[in-house]
């Protein structure tokens, strides 16, 4: 009679036990599964409308030919500038943050703060550039839509900085330090090439996230019909494209979106898989 | 700098090993040269090393300056519009361009409920997945399945938005929602919630887009959570006989609760400010309806929305009024995540 129980109840167990296993699996597979579908309709729908004169045709008003050549090129300028603004900044807040200021109160609280700049909504960061660039400015320009990008980059960069700077041994700052080196010259020639691919693993991180950005430079730096010329004017850029193209009811401009999107979800995916690849990655990055 | 100092160095003992009558006179002269260069290489590897501090210190400072500044201006520019409409810009559901009359209840109510869809999907996924890779998976397939649910993380919202408009939500206003409405529509309580026409864009299909969208942030935390609770723990309870599942269920999940609760709150904060994705595919309709399947709006759709396209001081303020909720939402929320994560690292004995 206890020993029926017993086996009773080891079945059960057993059965709980894999029906939550079989559950975990089905689950990465439901996860999987968004992923694939997504790239298949991506592909299905993208590819079949890329061709050469998307790359050096401007974007046509609806019924005419045309091509996304001054979106990519303002997207590649404004990431180019977005980053250069971003990185440098970045690399330096991370090196306070793991060389100077450790355990001090002033690092954790810079950090707490950096890691909720990270997660914050990027609608805000393009409000906040509106209301401190573009208002004084009087017009939306390149320049605005850099900054909101450079915002977002600063944080993932000082993130993964500190980071990778943390990951390099302490025996070697002494080692360096021992044969008279001074701080700054311990970090950037011994310290900074310790961590070197760490970092540009971050900043290349940073370039995925704020290609495919939307949300900021709606306000930023808006959108143009025309090849730019300057950076004090607005700029077309892919991400606005593509928002203005396929929410638009014609039929060739939403072609070209589904064009503009296999470019920058392909670019993107390339960028995190070649870090992933061939580059330390950071272990978390929450 | 040792550069320097070296070839001071050299050039001296050269002086003084060459010279025919190297008296103390040379001798001294060739200490005080080098004692020279000795003290301004010094001083300027001091001066430096000071030069490095602030620069460093000035751009990490840059940080806090730039989230004190975003609430700043957020705030001045939401002055007019709290000024005239108070605190019960808060509850209000007008939203009126032509007579200025503006309120955030209904973007504020689609916030919070096509996250808390977002939710009620994401989390119990996102679990799944984090236990089958630290529990389940084969070591070969851990990293490719770990990168490829990394990626959904890395496509841009936009896409999201595109492809949830062009191709989920057709589908899912033609398969789905009519058979959800049928089988759940007459259910008292329930039925509200899934019932109208099956329009495929709305509250519903922003809140599973999002969860989508959420999943890796939540699933890595979880996953990194789980991968350091100690061995000894698991093994001691898997010795005594407990199956996978109780071993999660009772000693990994209560060792690493804290944690886990600070991945969620993470996937929350990001759920409340996402931006494209559900512009494409909620409907932007001011409007509350009981069902889930109607049209609806976000803070940040609202902003993407109208933004560029208000007129009057107003408008643009009620709107910037908007922005400074979510922000305050937002920073609340992920403040209390950052705070739950450091709790769990602290443990570790370093930040995680």
């Amino acid at each position: 009679m206890q020993r029926l129980g017993n086996v009773g109840l080891y079945r059960r167990r057993r059965f709980v036990n894999s029906l939550v296993l079989i559950g975990s699996l089905g689950t990465t597979l439901f996860g999987l599964f968004w992923l694939g579908w997504l790239l298949w309709t991506l592909l299905g729908e993208g590819l079949q409308y890329l061709n050469l004169s998307i790359f050096y045709q401007a974007t046509p008003p609806p019924g005419s030919n045309g091509g996304l050549g001054n979106a990519i090129l303002g997207s590649i300028v404004l990431t180019v500038v977005g980053v250069l603004i971003g990185a440098p900044a970045g690399v330096l807040a991370g090196t306070y943050l793991s060389e100077f200021a450790r355990e001090s109160r002033a690092a954790s609280v810079i950090r707490f703060v950096n890691d909720i700049l990270l997660s914050a909504p990027s609608i805000i960061l393009g409000v906040f550039v509106y209301e401190v660039v573009v208002i004084h400015m009087g017009h939306f320009s390149g320049f605005a839509g850099s900054l909101a990008l450079a915002l977002i980059a600063l944080p993932i960069v000082v993130r993964t900085t500190e980071d990778m700077l943390r990951l390099v041994p302490n025996a070697v700052r002494e080692a360096a330090a021992a044969l008279g080196a001074p701080q700054w010259k311990v970090t950037i020639a011994i310290v900074f090439r310790a961590a070197r691919s760490g970092i540009l693993t971050g900043v290349l991180l940073a370039v995925a996230r704020i290609s495919g950005e939307t949300a900021p430079l709606l306000f930023t730096a808006l959108n143009n019909q025309f090849w730019s010329h300057s950076l004090n004017e607005p700029i077309a850029n892919l991400p606005v494209v593509i928002f203005q193209f396929a929410m638009s009811p014609y039929e060739d401009w939403q072609h070209l979106a589904w064009a503009g999107a296999v470019l920058i979800t392909l670019t993107i995916l390339l960028i995190n898989i070649l870090v992933r690849l061939f580059l330390k990655t950071p272990k978390s990055r929450y | 700098m040792t550069c320097d100092l070296y070839s001071n160095f050299t050039s001296a003992m050269e002086y003084g090993a060459t010279g025919h009558l190297a008296n103390q006179d040379t001798r001294m002269k060739t200490e005080e040269t080098l004692e020279n260069a000795t003290n301004t290489s010094i001083q300027r590897g001091v001066f430096l090393d000071k030069l490095f501090y602030h620069g460093t210190r000035i751009f990490a400072w840059v940080v806090l300056t730039v989230i004190v500044a975003i609430l700043v201006s957020l705030f001045l520019g939401a002055t007019p519009a709290l000024r005239k409409f108070g605190l019960g810009f808060l509850v209000s559901t007008a939203w009126n361009p032509v007579t200025e009359d503006f309120g955030a209840f209904v973007s504020i109510y689609g916030t919070l409920v096509t996250s808390a869809i977002a939710m009620l999907v994401g989390v119990p996924v996102s679990f799944g997945i984090a236990l089958f890779i630290t529990e389940l998976c084969p070591v070969f397939l851990k990293r490719p399945i770990g990168i490829a649910i990394e990626l959904l993380a890395a496509i841009p919202s936009i896409i999201y938005g595109m492809w949830g408009l062009f191709v989920f939500a057709p589908l899912f206003g033609d398969y789905i929602q009519p058979w959800v409405s049928d089988n759940l529509g007459n259910v008292p309580l329930v039925g509200a919630l899934f019932s109208g026409p099956p329009l495929g864009i709305g509250v519903l299909t922003a809140g599973i887009i999002l969860a989508i969208m959420v999943i890796p942030f939540m699933s890595a935390v979880m996953r990194d959570m789980f991968e350091v609770v100690p061995p000894l723990l698991k093994e001691s309870a898997y010795g005594i006989g407990a199956t996978t599942w109780e071993v999660v269920r009772h000693v990994v999940l209560p060792y690493t609760k804290i944690g886990v609760v600070g991945g969620i709150m993470l996937g929350l904060g990001r759920a409340l400010g996402e931006t494209m994705a559900v512009t494409f595919v909620i409907g932007n309709a001011n409007r509350i309806h009981a069902s889930l399947f109607m049209p609806g709006n976000t803070i940040s759709s609202s902003l993407a929305n109208q933004f560029t396209e208000a007129v009057g001081e107003m408008y643009t303020s009620s709107l910037i009024a908007l922005g400074l909720i979510l922000f305050l939402i937002t920073f609340v929320v992920l403040a209390a995540a950052k705070l739950l994560l450091f709790r769990i690292a602290g443990r570790e004995g370093r930040r995680g």
